[in-house]
C-alpha cells in the first residue's frame, strides 16, 4: 500500500514536469504550429527560473521569501520560453521556414543555451548553484494543512504535491474551458483546422499563431523549471531533463490535443518514467522500463488511428505554413 | 457613381510579379440583378472577386459599393460593405458544426449557439435551404457544404454574394434548386455574381454576362441578347465550333469485358456492386453518375489499384486470347502489355510527380527501361518534347515543374503521356474538370482520335451536356451499381439524371 502511494506521489511530481511541457504544446500545436523545439525550450525554462529565484536570494539574503521565489521562477522560466518560441514564430510564421527543421534546430539552441546558462552559474558561484534550504521547502513543499495530508487514504494521494501540480491542473482546466467555450479557443482551433478559412474568416492568423506559440513556449518552459526545483531539488542538473520535452510532445498525440487528458496522461507517463526506481523487477533490465512511455505513445497512435473519429485527429493544418497569396 | 449600382470597379489592375491578373477591369452588377463572370481559366476571374472579397488588394483602380468609394482592406472589411463571397474550395472547418462554421469570425455578439441555430433556421426558411445547423461539416455532402457557405454570408448580412463556380461539384437536380435559390434572392433585392464555365447555365440564370479574357475586360451584354456561340467568341477572341465530332468506327470489336465487378472498402460500405459491362474498340463509353457513386472504384479495381470481392472479373481481348486483369498489380498489368492507359481523376496527386519537370513525368512509365541501375532520359525527353509541340503545352521547358503550370496544361501533359503508350483501353476521370473551353475540346480530339484508332476510351464526367455530345455508350451508375446503359446518340439529359438518382431510393447510405 504505501509503495503504491510513493509511487503515486512520485509520478505526480515528475507527472507535473511533463503536463506544463504538454499543455504548452497543445496551445502552441492548436494553432497549427508544430513546435518540436520543446526540449530545449524546457532546458531553457530550467536555467532561467533557477537562476531566477537563486540571484533573487542572493539579492534579498535572508530576506527572501518562498512564494516571491516561486513566483519569479515561473516568471523567469516562462519569459526563457517564451523567447524562444518567439524566434520559432518569427520564422516559421512571417518567414515560413519549415517547421520541423526549425523545431529540431530550437531543440539543438536551446539545449545549448540552457546548458551554457546553467554551467555559466555553477562555475561562477564556485562550482555550485543551489538555494537555502528553507526556499528548497517553500518549491517542494505541499500548500495544504498538514492535517489533511494526514488523512487515512487519500491524503498523501491528493494533498501531498507541490504548488506546481495544483497550478497546472488548473491550467488544464482552464485551457479546456479556453477551448470548449469561448470564442477565442473557437478561432485558435479554426485557425489551426485551417487557416484560410479562418482568414476568410477575418480571423488575424498571424496574432493567434504567434500568441498561441509564445505563450505555448513559455507554459512548456515552466515544466523544466519545475524539474529543477522539484525532483532535482534546487540544483542546477545537465542531464536530468533531456528526452523530457520529446516525452511532452509524444504525450500531445497520446491526450489526443485536449487539456483535460493532459491530466491523468501526465501523471500515467510520469509512473512509467519512474517505475525502474520503484518497482524494479531484478530480471527486467530498467531500459526496458525506460522505453516504456514511448511505446505507449506507439500504441495509442495506432489505435486512434483504426478508430478513424474526425474528432480525435490532429489540427489539420499542423505542420503546414500558411501564406495567403499562395495559389 | 450611382446608387442603383451594387458594385462599381473600375480600371481594377493586379499583378502577381511579373503576371499581370487583371488589366484595368470596368465591372457593374446593380441590386436585384444576378451578373455571370465568364472567361476562360487563366482569365482572372477568381482573382478579381477576391479583390472584392478582400483577399487580395488591387494595386490600381476604385471600388464602388452602392455608389459610395470603398477600400477593401481585407475579408473583415468586405463583409461590412455586405459583399460574401462563396469561394469554390469551401472555406469550412471540418471538425465544426454547420452553426460553429457560420458565426467563425462574427465578433459583434455574444457567442449563443442556441440563438445561431435559431437564426440559421430562419435564414433556412426564408430562401429555401435545408440543414441541419448542428450537424457537423465532415458528416456533410458537398451541396450541403456549399449550402452552409451561403448561409455563413447570409447570416453576415451581406447582400452582395459572390460565387465562385458553384455549380462545379453538385448534380444536376442540385444545380436546379441552387438556382432556385439564387432566383428567391434575386427577388429580395440581392445583387449576385456568380463565376461559371457553363455557358447553360449562364444562359438559364443569369440576367447580365460580362466576359474577360487573359486578364483583360472584353465587355457585358444582357444574357437575353445573346447566345452561347456568341458568348464563347467572345470568351476566346476567336471563332470555335461548340459541335463535337462524334463519327462512328467501321467494325466495333468486344475489347474490355468487366463481369460482377464488386468492391468493398475498409470500412465495410459496398463501392460497387455486381458491375458488368462490355466497352468495344472504338468507342467512348461515358460514365455518368452523382459523384461518389463508385466511379473512382470501378476506375482503381480495372487498374489493380482497389482489391475486388471474389467473382469479380476485368478482361481484355486480343483476337482469341483474353487476360484476366483481377488479381494483378498495376506492375504487372503493365507489364502483361496489355496497354492499358489510366488518366485519374488527381492529375498531380496520382497521375503526375508536381516537382518534376515533363521529361521526369514521361520516365514514370519508362523508368524501367535504362541500362542497371541507369535510367535512360534521351526517349523520355524526346516524347515530352513530341507532346510539348504538338499539344501546345504553355511551359518554360520540359523540365520546369509541372506543378506551376495551369490546369489545361497539366492535364495535356498527363493525356499525351497515357496516349504514347499506344493504349488499347484508355481510363479517364474527370478529363476536362476545371479545365477551360479551349483545352476541354482539345482534350475532346484526343480522345476521339484515339477512339478511331479503335482504342477502346472509358470517359468517366460529370457535365452531361458533354457526355451526350461525345459517347457513344454512356453507363449510369447510382449507389455502386448500374442503374442504365443507354446510346449517346440518342440519349436525353433527363432520361440520365433520372437514372442517376434511380437505383439509389431503397438503400440510401
Amino acid at each position: 500500500m504505501s509503495t503504491l502511494v510513493s509511487l503515486i506521489t512520485a509520478a505526480v511530481t515528475f507527472g507535473t514536469v511533463l503536463m506544463y511541457g504538454t499543455l504548452g504544446e497543445i496551445l502552441t500545436e492548436k494553432s497549427g504550429n508544430l513546435n518540436l523545439g520543446v526540449e530545449g525550450i524546457m532546458y531553457m525554462g530550467g536555467a532561467f527560473g533557477l537562476a531566477g529565484a537563486f540571484y533573487y536570494e542572493k539579492a534579498a539574503g535572508a530576506a527572501a521569501s518562498g512564494p516571491a521565489a516561486i513566483i519569479l521562477a515561473i516568471l523567469c522560466a516562462f519569459a526563457a520560453g517564451a523567447f524562444a518560441s518567439a524566434i520559432y514564430s518569427f520564422l516559421t510564421i512571417t518567414l515560413r521556414t519549415n517547421q520541423n527543421v526549425t523545431g529540431l534546430a530550437l531543440s539543438i539552441f536551446g539545449t545549448g543555451v540552457g546548458q551554457f546558462a546553467g554551467e555559466f552559474m555553477r562555475l561562477s558561484e564556485g562550482g555550485y548553484v543551489a538555494l537555502s534550504n528553507h526556499l528548497k521547502d517553500a518549491f517542494s513543499a505541499s500548500i495544504w494543512p498538514q492535517a489533511l495530508i494526514n488523512a487515512p487514504v487519500l491524503g498523501n494521494i491528493l494533498f501531498s504535491h507541490t504548488v506546481f501540480f495544483y497550478l497546472a491542473v488548473v491550467l488544464a482546466v482552464l485551457m479546456f474551458l479556453f477551448f470548449r467555450k469561448t470564442r477565442y479557443g473557437m478561432y485558435l482551433t479554426a485557425v489551426g483546422e485551417s487557416p484560410s478559412t479562418s482568414d476568410a474568416a477575418g480571423i488575424n492568423i498571424t496574432r493567434y499563431k504567434y500568441l498561441a506559440t509564445i505563450i505555448g513556449g513559455g507554459i512548456s518552459a515552466i515544466g523544466g523549471m519545475v524539474y529543477i526545483m522539484t525532483t532535482a531539488g534546487c540544483v542546477w542538473n545537465h542531464e536530468g531533463l533531456s528526452g523530457v520535452g520529446w516525452l511532452a510532445v509524444a504525450l500531445v498525440i497520446f491526450c489526443m490535443w485536449r487539456p483535460l487528458n493532459a491530466i491523468w496522461g501526465s501523471v500515467l507517463f510520469g509512473a512509467m518514467m519512474i517505475m525502474y526506481l520503484r518497482v524494479s523487477l531484478p530480471f527486467i533490465p530498467t531500459e526496458i522500463y525506460k522505453i516504456l512511455p514511448y511505446v505507449v505513445t506507439v500504441i495509442v497512435l495506432i489505435i486512434t488511428s483504426m478508430r478513424n473519429s474526425r474528432d480525435k485527429q490532429p489540427p489539420a493544418s499542423l505542420g503546414m505554413n500558411y501564406f495567403r497569396e499562395e495559389r | 457613381m450611382e446608387k442603383e449600382y451594387a458594385i462599381s470597379m473600375r480600371g481594377i489592375t493586379k499583378r502577381f510579379g511579373q503576371v499581370v491578373a487583371n488589366d484595368r477591369i470596368d465591372l457593374d452588377v446593380r441590386w436585384g440583378e444576378i451578373l455571370a463572370l465568364l472567361g476562360e481559366n487563366g482569365s482572372g476571374k477568381t482573382t478579381l472577386m477576391n479583390m472584392l472579397s478582400g483577399i487580395y488588394q488591387p494595386d490600381d483602380g476604385e471600388i464602388y459599393v452602392n455608389g459610395e468609394p470603398v477600400y477593401i482592406q481585407d475579408p473583415k472589411d468586405a463583409f461590412e460593405h455586405g459583399i460574401g463571397m462563396i469561394h469554390q474550395h469551401y472555406k469550412l472547418i471540418e471538425v465544426f458544426t454547420a452553426a460553429q462554421n457560420i458565426i467563425l469570425g462574427l465578433d459583434g455578439e455574444k457567442m449563443d449557439l442556441r440563438q445561431t441555430n435559431r437564426k440559421v433556421r430562419e435564414i433556412c426558411q426564408r430562401y429555401g435551404f435545408d440543414i441541419d445547423p448542428e450537424m457537423k461539416v465532415y458528416d456533410m455532402s458537398v451541396s450541403q457544404k456549399q449550402t452552409v457557405e451561403i448561409i455563413k454570408v447570409l447570416y453576415r448580412g451581406a447582400n452582395i454574394l459572390i460565387l465562385d463556380e458553384p455549380t462545379a461539384v453538385l448534380t444536376p437536380q442540385e444545380s436546379v434548386r441552387l438556382f432556385q435559390i439564387l432566383r428567391n434572392m434575386k427577388a429580395d433585392g440581392k445583387a449576385i455574381i456568380i463565376i461559371t464555365h457553363k455557358l447553360h447555365e449562364v444562359m438559364d440564370v443569369s440576367d447580365c454576362v460580362a466576359v474577360l479574357r487573359k486578364g483583360e475586360y472584353v465587355s457585358t451584354v444582357r444574357t437575353a441578347d445573346t447566345n452561347p456561340q456568341a458568348l464563347t467568341e467572345m470568351m476566346v477572341g476567336h471563332a470555335v465550333t461548340l459541335n463535337i465530332d462524334r463519327p462512328r468506327y467501321p467494325k466495333p470489336e468486344k475489347k474490355l469485358i468487366v463481369q460482377n465487378l464488386s468492391v468493398v472498402d475498409g470500412e465495410g460500405i459496398r463501392r460497387l456492386d455486381d458491375v458488368s459491362f462490355t466497352a468495344y474498340t472504338g468507342e467512348i463509353l461515358g460514365i455518368a453518375g452523382i459523384s461518389g457513386s463508385g466511379q473512382k472504384e470501378l476506375l482503381e479495381a480495372m487498374t489493380g489499384l482497389m482489391a475486388t470481392e471474389p467473382g469479380s472479373s476485368v478482361r481484355i481481348v486480343e483476337g482469341a486470347k483474353e487476360t484476366e486483369l483481377i488479381g494483378m498489380s498495376p506492375m504487372k498489368i503493365r507489364r502483361s502489355g496489355v496497354g492499358m492507359a489510366f488518366v485519374p481523376e488527381d492529375r498531380l496527386g496520382m497521375g503526375l510527380v508536381g516537382s518534376m519537370g515533363m521529361t521526369g513525368n514521361m520516365m514514370l512509365r519508362s523508368w524501367r527501361k535504362g541500362r542497371g541501375i541507369f535510367v535512360k532520359k534521351k526517349e523520355p525527353k524526346e516524347l515530352a518534347d513530341k507532346i510539348l509541340s504538338e499539344l501546345e503545352v504553355v511551359t518554360p521547358g520540359t523540365d520546369y515543374s509541372v506543378r506551376k503550370l495551369s490546369g489545361g496544361n497539366v492535364q495535356k501533359v498527363l493525356v499525351g503521356r497515357e496516349i504514347a503508350i499506344q493504349p488499347q483501353v484508355l481510363l479517364t476521370a474527370y478529363a476536362v474538370r476545371g479545365l477551360d473551353i479551349n483545352t476541354s475540346y482539345t482534350i475532346y480530339r484526343l480522345l476521339t482520335e484515339q477512339k478511331m484508332k479503335g482504342v477502346a476510351v472509358v470517359y468517366v464526367g460529370e457535365d452531361l451536356d458533354v457526355l451526350i455530345e461525345l459517347c457513344d455508350r454512356i453507363l449510369v451508375l447510382c449507389a455502386g451499381r448500374v442503374s442504365g446503359i443507354v446510346d449517346g446518340r440518342s440519349a436525353t439529359k433527363e432520361e440520365i439524371g433520372l437514372l442517376m438518382t434511380h437505383a439509389g431510393r431503397e438503400d440510401e447510405r
